[in-house]
């Protein structure tokens, strides 16, 4: 276990290296001058200059990668073309809002497709195996800022019920925060349940034909007990690795339904600084994403290999 | 090991050992998407206490289905059994789904195929061997890891009481069957079913785990039905032997009766097509030709008919034979018998395979 | 009688040999699964609709009657009008053309280039593999929108540039697909007979190979496609895909959006509808592909949501 650990997650710090790599390159791929664009009309030659040596843009190429990845590792991203306020600030400021949402949206999305996959492998080719099915093909076709939008017309336009937008923090009032919450994690979330359905009705039916399976039964022992002792006790390790890969997918997708709520998240932050140009913020929140992304995926496969015995033990 | 255990009496039908269990009419088919298939058509037999039976047979003969029957082990709709199996004085076919699972276990004991998946490989095997016997036998927690460990050691397990905590990787192919075994015997059934037990291991470990089944019978007393496709594997220990193709049983006799002089052109075809080591009297192993029939169309007549070399009466081609006892004991699916000097020919082969190898004395797999 | 004289294996029949060629089966198995076909149909449809866009469409995707802005469905127009009096049917047609476009571009380049790198690679193996599958892993890291947004942002946002954002971000799983079956063959006997009889690379390839890799791609084809165009009109709508005034799917749901609060439902149903169909239908082939084509291949083919 210990070598596997190892392997992995050197496994995962070359990646991340390749990620700095590709983050950094980003801004060098930007044909003409990337602050003089950034700063548009609002051109200063002092600014520009300021801007430039905060940068590090006036170096030879290795060194400013050098620069960059060591400030990065402790913490220092640089500074926003716009604002001049450091990236970090601003993408710390923003983290809690995308993690409320993701999370939200992930335990919505296990509310439906945990019983939903279960229950239709259990009654595999009963119609509500069928119905699940087609949810889940629909859910997985389905546009969620298309969905997103269609929430916002019957629950806050037409019956008024909820916000159509706008963030509250948990900790300034937790209902209001909460009421907020749910149209967007909504979007987010049936999408994702409609994804992890099929993983978990493919796991639990996996399991189901398994032969320990047969044996259980030649034992003698209760279907109910089988069904929790010999199926779900198995399947739920794929269910485990697929939720997190699934969490991970989400981070990255989230932006676009922060942008149907004007939800003040990462994303949110991401295409805002696209739009400006303003790279450095920009740079920043890829990485911080992509990072996230990388130690979710490296995080889910150790846990898995110590949940599976298997690995554990060998 | 020095050979089989003691064969049980030499016994017809009036048998003074005990009925354990008596199978009749039983049948049993499945709806499928290109009609009913009709896997076992009619079987019956009577099974002893301490008796060793065989049931012999292709894939695709019904003779897994018709055990995996006996207690519903197969899915309902689409399969349907009728008939009746008295197991003691309760008729498993009339059981409901709630009275079944008491007798599976407890009552009828079964030992797969494939040791490689038989086991759960996130529970320990302590675990599996304990939930059956906490489950029929009510034991707590503590008497059953006991008895557990005395199961193991049974099976010959080395060091049980510290394998307890072990998971399935943690054992080889041999040593898991064992656990299998084990767990099979753990509730005392009446009947142990070992479906194609050995046909997933290596010849070495095939033969000592035969050996141990028999020694468990010889001590526990209970009844064991072999199934299997290979002739070779029952040659030694079995008491009665069954054959099966197509869903009916074509011959039915005392083993040392059906070695010695088959009487079916199926179960010639099937001795004379065991290889067997130091074999120098018969020419080249002659395979039957062609396959079984689908289940889900029949022939009319004998259903061996199609690939039979013999057809020495008119009426196999569209009556279907019935069971003739033609000599005490021994019952033949046909119209006409082998004759002799195939019959014998064929058989060479057993005479041969009843010398035990000595790759049998090699270490504990 | 003391002899068998009958043998049967004369009259036994061998198992039928395939009778028909293989892409003649998977075509007809393939149209037997009811939503696989369907879901051609509607491609069919779509794909007719965006090539005779200019004779299907009742109103080109530019005209605009003011007066008659934001009109709900009705008998003039099926869609509704949007906010400069567009009929918004028309736009949504003109639209297929631009997301079949970006889609069969965005897609093609990866194909291509992803098709290429998972050959070398699974076929030459060694350090050109090992660099080539961690680059490919490198992008692998990144969420597929995120990474999109990122390429588009240096090329700044148009149509091309679009495409080429979800080209790149495709190619990997193409890569590994590719190079997946190509493992699988290579060690195959007659692959290796083939090469011990001194069959120059490219011949092993183009006979054995390609043919085996051909099923897993073509059914990741599809999804892909699938998920390219919810790419591009997710991009569209963030309104840094495809710019204005050319008529795209995300684009109408993000002018929609901002009419929300007047009711003009119609803006935002009918957009996100023809995508999601366009989607569904692409999903549904592609998934009757796999299960026509072998259903083994499940296990290396990759859709939407699982990375």
């Amino acid at each position: 276990m210990g070598r596997y650990v190892l392997r992995r997650t050197a496994q995962a710090a070359v990646a991340l290296l390749g990620v700095s790599i590709v983050v950094f390159a980003l801004i060098h791929l930007v044909p003409g001058d990337p602050v003089r664009t950034a700063l548009g009309t609002r051109f200063d030659q002092e600014l520009y200059e300021t801007l430039i040596a905060r940068a590090g843009l006036d170096q030879p190429l290795l060194l400013q990668y050098w620069n960059w990845l060591t400030s990065a590792l402790t913490g220092d991203l640089g500074v926003s073309f716009r604002t001049g306020q450091p990236v970090t600030g601003a993408l710390l400021q923003r983290l809690p809002a995308t993690m409320l949402l993701a999370f939200a949206a992930l335990l919505v999305g296990l509310l439906i497709a945990l019983p939903a996959g279960i229950v239709s492998a259990v009654k595999q080719g009963r119609p509500v195996d069928y119905a699940a099915s087609s949810f889940s093909q629909i859910g997985v076709s389905v546009p969620d800022f298309w969905f997103g939008l269609l929430l916002i017309l019957v629950f806050a336009r037409s019956l008024g019920w909820l916000p159509p937008s706008g963030y509250v923090s948990p900790l300034e009032d937790p209902v209001e925060a909460i009421r907020r919450l749910i149209l967007p994690a909504t979007t987010a979330g049936v999408v994702t349940g409609a994804i992890l359905t099929r993983f978990v009705r493919s796991s639990v039916l996996e399991a189901m034909g398994a032969e320990h399976v047969r044996l259980a039964r030649a034992k003698g022992m209760p279907e109910r007990y089988i069904l929790r002792h010999h199926v779900l006790r198995n399947a739920w390790i794929p269910v485990v690795t697929i939720t997190g890969l699934q969490l991970a997918t989400l981070l990255g997708g989230i932006v676009v339904v922060e942008v149907v709520f004007a939800w003040p998240g990462i994303g949110r932050l991401a295409l805002d600084a696209v739009v400006r140009r303003d790279y450095p913020v920009l740079q920043g929140a890829v990485l911080l994403i992509a990072t996230g992304f990388l130690l979710i995926n490296l995080l889910v496969d150790l846990l898995y290999a110590r949940l599976d015995p298997r690995i554990t033990t060998s | 090991m020095s050979g089989a255990p003691e064969p049980t009496p030499e016994h017809d039908d009036s048998t003074d050992a005990e009925v354990v269990l008596s199978v009749r009419d039983l049948e049993v088919s499945f709806g499928t998407k290109r009609g009913r298939a009709e896997v076992v058509r009619g079987l019956d037999y009577d099974l002893h206490r301490g008796e060793t039976l065989a049931i012999v047979g292709e894939s695709g003969s019904g003779k897994s289905v018709s055990t995996l029957a006996l207690t519903k082990l197969i899915p309902i709709p689409p399969g349907r059994v009728t008939g009746t199996a008295h197991l003691g004085d309760t008729d498993l076919i009339s059981l409901s789904e709630a009275e079944l699972v008491h007798v599976r276990g407890q009552r009828i004991g079964f030992v797969f195929q494939d040791p490689m998946t038989s086991l759960n490989p996130v529970h320990t095997i302590g675990r599996q061997l304990t939930e059956g016997m906490r489950h029929h036998l009510g034991l707590s927690e503590a008497a059953a890891r006991d008895r557990a460990v005395e199961l193991l050691a049974k099976v010959g397990i080395p060091s049980p009481e510290d394998r307890l905590g072990d998971y399935p990787h943690q054992f080889s192919g041999g040593m898991r069957q064992r656990v299998v075994i084990a767990i099979g015997l753990s509730c005392d059934p009446e009947v142990l079913i070992a479906d194609e037990a050995t046909t997933a291991l290596d010849v070495t470990t095939q033969a000592q785990i035969i050996d141990l089944i028999a020694e468990l019978q010889a001590d526990l007393g209970m009844a064991v039905v072999w199934i299997t496709h290979d002739l070779g594997v029952v040659a030694g220990i079995a008491d009665r032997v069954l054959v099966m193709y197509a869903g009916e049983v074509v011959e039915q006799a005392d083993a040392p009766e059906l070695f010695s002089r088959p009487r079916h052109p199926y179960t010639v075809g099937l001795l004379a097509s065991l290889p067997v080591l130091g074999d120098t009297e018969r020419g080249d192993l002659a395979a039957i030709p062609g396959l079984p029939p689908p289940p889900t169309s029949l022939p009319p007549g004998c259903g061996f008919y199609p690939r039979c070399s013999f057809r020495s009466d008119e009426r196999c081609a569209t009556e279907r034979p019935p069971l003739r006892e033609v000599v005490a004991g021994h019952l033949v699916r046909s119209f006409y018998e082998v004759p002799e000097e195939q019959s014998r020919r064929a058989s060479a082969a057993t005479r041969i395979a009843i010398e035990p190898p000595d790759v049998r004395d090699e270490g504990v797999a | 009688m003391t002899e068998p004289t009958h043998d049967p294996a004369e009259e036994l029949q061998a198992p039928d040999e395939p009778s028909e060629p293989r892409w003649r089966e998977t075509l007809s198995a393939l149209l037997k699964n009811r939503l696989a076909a369907a879901g051609m149909i509607v491609l069919a449809l779509l794909i007719l609709s965006a090539v005779f866009a200019d004779l299907v469409a009742p109103y080109a995707y530019t005209d605009g009657d003011i007066v008659r802005r934001l009109e709900p469905p009705g008998r003039d127009h099926w869609f509704g009008t949007d906010e400069l009096g567009r009929d918004v049917l028309s736009r949504v047609i003109f639209g297929a053309r631009v997301s079949l476009q970006v889609g069969a571009v965005a897609v093609g380049i990866s194909l291509m280039v992803g098709t290429l790198i998972g050959l070398i690679s699974g076929y030459r193996g060694g350090w050109i593999d090992a660099v080539l599958m961690r680059t490919m892993d490198v992008l692998f890291s990144f969420p597929v929108v995120l990474l999109a947004i990122a390429i588009v942002a240096v090329l700044t946002p148009s149509l091309r540039n679009t495409m080429i954002a979800i080209g790149v971000v495709f190619t990997p799983i193409f890569a590994r697909v590719v190079r997946g079956s190509v493992l699988s063959v290579r060690e195959e006997v007659y692959v290796r007979a083939s090469r011990s009889l001194g069959a120059s690379d490219w011949r092993i390839i183009s006979r054995h190979v390609l043919p085996n890799v051909a099923a897993p791609v073509i059914v990741q084809t599809s999804l892909s496609l699938a998920f390219a165009i919810l790419t591009e009109a997710a991009l569209s709508y963030l309104g840094i895909g495809v710019q204005p005034p050319r008529p795209a799917w995300g684009l109408m749901l993000l002018d929609a959006q901002g009419f929300i609060p007047t009711g003009a439902w119609w803006m935002s149903l009918f957009p996100g509808l023809a995508i999601f169909l366009t989607v569904m239908a692409l999903n549904l082939v592609g998934d009757g592909l796999r299960d026509a084509l072998d259903p083994k291949q499940r296990s290396i083919i990759q859709s939407r949501g699982v990375t």
